[in-house]
């Protein structure tokens, strides 16, 4: 097993564009979207990642750019080391109301199922939750939520109590009318604000207060 | 006048495009007894072939990532219970570790000794409960009353030691929440005395059982390669031949301390996974008796946790100081270095990783959770293929899965 800073000067000489990625625990290394699926086929061939723990995202805000983040996390069967590789996604993946996924720029990274047979269920989660589309997956559909789910729920401006939507079967809805409606936040998770402020408006409260013990739950 | 039957020329007709032969798809579950909680298979069966398997998940999905970047980090302890549900101790350990890592905090050594001891209790609990279940799924009902037996003894020594049988909530950032009471140790020194030899008897019912070995035997082999590639965990990759252990390779919490053995299985078949969590209990019980025998003194959390520990209730009520910084862990939570870590830990269905991206302050940015079940059931679709439908019952319950940690 290489030092993570041999294991990144090997990574440099092959992809220059490879950097360092800040980290306490793990040696970690941020790749553009376009050498990830090299960049990780290098790890796993040529320095025995050969095990995909996890494969995951990050969404850093919707006015960050890039937006989204995929993380990998590999190790090592034979010497038993991790190693983090990150690569910003391509596209911005803008949600408002209007947003159109066919038109807008979908954040997207090339698919390693080619690699591990096993990030196929990592990449249709990763789609399920960011709305990140893995090019070249073979099957990429929701696996989380429901088919016809609008929304892609991990995204930071999808709110914790959920939008109001249709249910997800069309018959029942189009003959009851029925509606998903969010779901009240009083006893629920509380969020505290980060300091800085006055105390009022920093202590736990519950983040949706549309309707309370006090004011009636809109119809 | 004898009447004579005559088959139809099955070659002839076949070549001539007479005969259809039809799939049918059958949708098993998500109430299926042998998916152990909400699993929806999607079979598409030829005669009792199956051709093509597809896992349909998520109804038991919490949103548990978007609730924790929601709360602080001590809050979000409770929903850890609720992934693993069989094994909730081993969560609770998980990631409160996953977060000491973040906050660079060191816990004594009488609180990683405790944490060893209700892992492994865990770990024994949950593979009794997969062994008991698995036992009726394959048409055994008495391995489930001997097992849970001894798990109702498990959960009374959980009740003493955290207050609650099932949801414990025992860890805190930084320590556990109480101390072990008297002669608790002892009390689980003598249950591991009296299990192990119930722990034979109850194997001994299965593992050279005729009928039982006719259903698992060569039943559901996963190669070690495809173990691997799928990245399978826990005893489900040990099955396969792969000696793959975090207590061993990445040791934590003091596992380096305790002697014990890694089982692995051969052919990576159903039967060889049943092995290998039976040998497993008989080596947690192993350290469970070493852990207590040199159970060392001292505190059971961090003193240098003061920013992220409750102070102790007597304390609250009397001391100013203890009171206002109960108060800002309360409103503001343990405030936490920017960074981004990641642990996994070894837990009774694989390895339980917790990757928390934080931007400082009490809350985390992300948090993803890294849930064994979810990695073990995506190589479903591969060695389905070809088994007979009672082959796929035998096929879930060898691979142990919790739908509560697959589908967060």
């Amino acid at each position: 097993m290489l030092a993570p800073d041999a294991l990144l000067a090997a990574l440099r000489e092959k992809f220059p564009e490879a950097a360092p990625r800040p980290s306490t625990d793990l040696p970690a290394v941020d790749v553009p979207a376009t050498a990830a699926v090299a960049a990780l086929q290098f790890l796993r061939d040529e320095h025995a990642y050969d095990f995909l723990v996890d494969l995951t995202a990050v969404d850093w805000g919707v006015d960050v750019t890039p937006r989204f983040t995929v993380v990998w996390h590999l190790f090592s069967t034979t010497h038993h080391g991790y190693v983090r590789v990150a690569a910003p996604c391509i596209g911005t993946g803008v949600s408002d109301p209007g947003y159109n996924q066919a038109t807008a720029g979908d954040p997207a990274m090339p698919s390693v199922t080619g690699l591990w047979p096993g990030a196929d269920w990592h990449e249709r989660e990763c789609f399920d939750m960011f709305g990140i589309t893995f090019t070249g997956h073979p099957d990429l559909r929701r696996i989380l939520m429901w088919d016809g789910y609008p929304h892609h729920p991990l995204r930071k401006d999808f709110p914790l109590a959920g939008h109001e939507g249709v249910l997800s079967d069309p018959e029942i809805s189009a003959e009851t009318h029925t509606k998903v409606i969010p779901a009240p936040m009083m006893g629920g998770p509380f969020v505290a604000a980060p300091g800085e402020m006055n105390l009022t408006d920093a202590e736990p409260r519950a983040k949706d207060e549309s309707w309370n013990e006090a004011s009636e739950k809109p119809e | 006048m004898p009447t004579e039957f005559t088959f139809p020329d099955t070659a002839a007709k076949n070549a001539a495009g007479e005969f259809e032969t039809e799939k049918m798809s059958l949708s098993m579950g998500p109430s299926h007894p042998s998916t152990h909680g909400v699993l929806r298979l999607q079979l598409e069966l030829d005669g009792e072939i199956v051709t093509k398997c597809d896992p349909v998940l998520g109804y038991l999905h919490r949103g548990d990532e978007k609730i924790a970047e929601n709360m602080t980090y001590n809050q979000f302890v409770p929903y850890t219970d609720r992934l693993d549900y069989l094994a909730p101790l081993a969560n609770n350990v998980a990631y409160a570790i996953a977060v000491e890592r973040l906050a660079k905090l060191e816990v004594p050594a009488r609180c990683q000794a405790i944490r060893v001891i209700v892992c492994e209790m865990a770990r024994i609990s949950a593979h009794l409960l997969g062994l008991g279940a698995y036992g009726i799924d394959v048409g055994a009902w008495t391995i489930f009353l001997y097992t849970f037996t001894e798990r109702e003894k498990l959960y009374k020594l959980f009740e003493e030691l955290t207050g609650a049988r099932f949801t414990t909530s025992y860890t805190r950032i930084g320590g556990v929440a109480r101390d072990v009471p008297e002669g608790w140790n002892d009390r689980v020194n003598a249950f591991c005395d009296q299990f192990l030899p119930i722990l034979d008897e109850i194997l001994s019912l299965l593992t050279r059982n005729k009928i039982f070995m006719d259903r698992t035997v060569d039943v559901g082999v996963i190669s070690k390669a495809d173990a691997i590639a799928y990245g399978l965990t826990g005893p489900n990759l040990r099955g396969s031949g792969v000696p793959l252990d975090l207590r061993k390779d990445k040791p934590y919490s003091g596992y380096e301390q305790y002697e014990f053995d890694v089982p692995v299985g051969t052919k990576g078949d159903c039967y060889d996974r049943y092995l290998c969590r039976g040998e497993e209990m008989k080596q947690s019980v192993r350290i469970i008796k070493q852990a207590i025998a040199k159970f060392p003194a001292g505190d059971w959390y961090a003193k240098d946790a003061r920013k992220i520990f409750a102070p102790p209730k007597d304390k609250i009520l009397t001391s100013m100081e203890e009171l206002i910084q109960n108060f800002m862990l309360v409103t503001e939570g343990p405030q936490m270095p920017a960074g981004e870590v990641y642990f996994e830990a070894e837990n009774p269905k694989g390895a339980l990783g917790f990757y928390i991206v934080s931007k400082g302050g009490g809350v985390p940015w992300r948090l993803k959770i890294r849930s064994p079940s979810f990695c073990n059931l995506s190589i479903l679709p591969k060695i389905c293929v070809g088994d007979l439908v009672s082959d796929v019952v035998s096929i879930l319950g060898s691979l142990d899965f919790v739908m509560g940690e697959a589908d967060r």
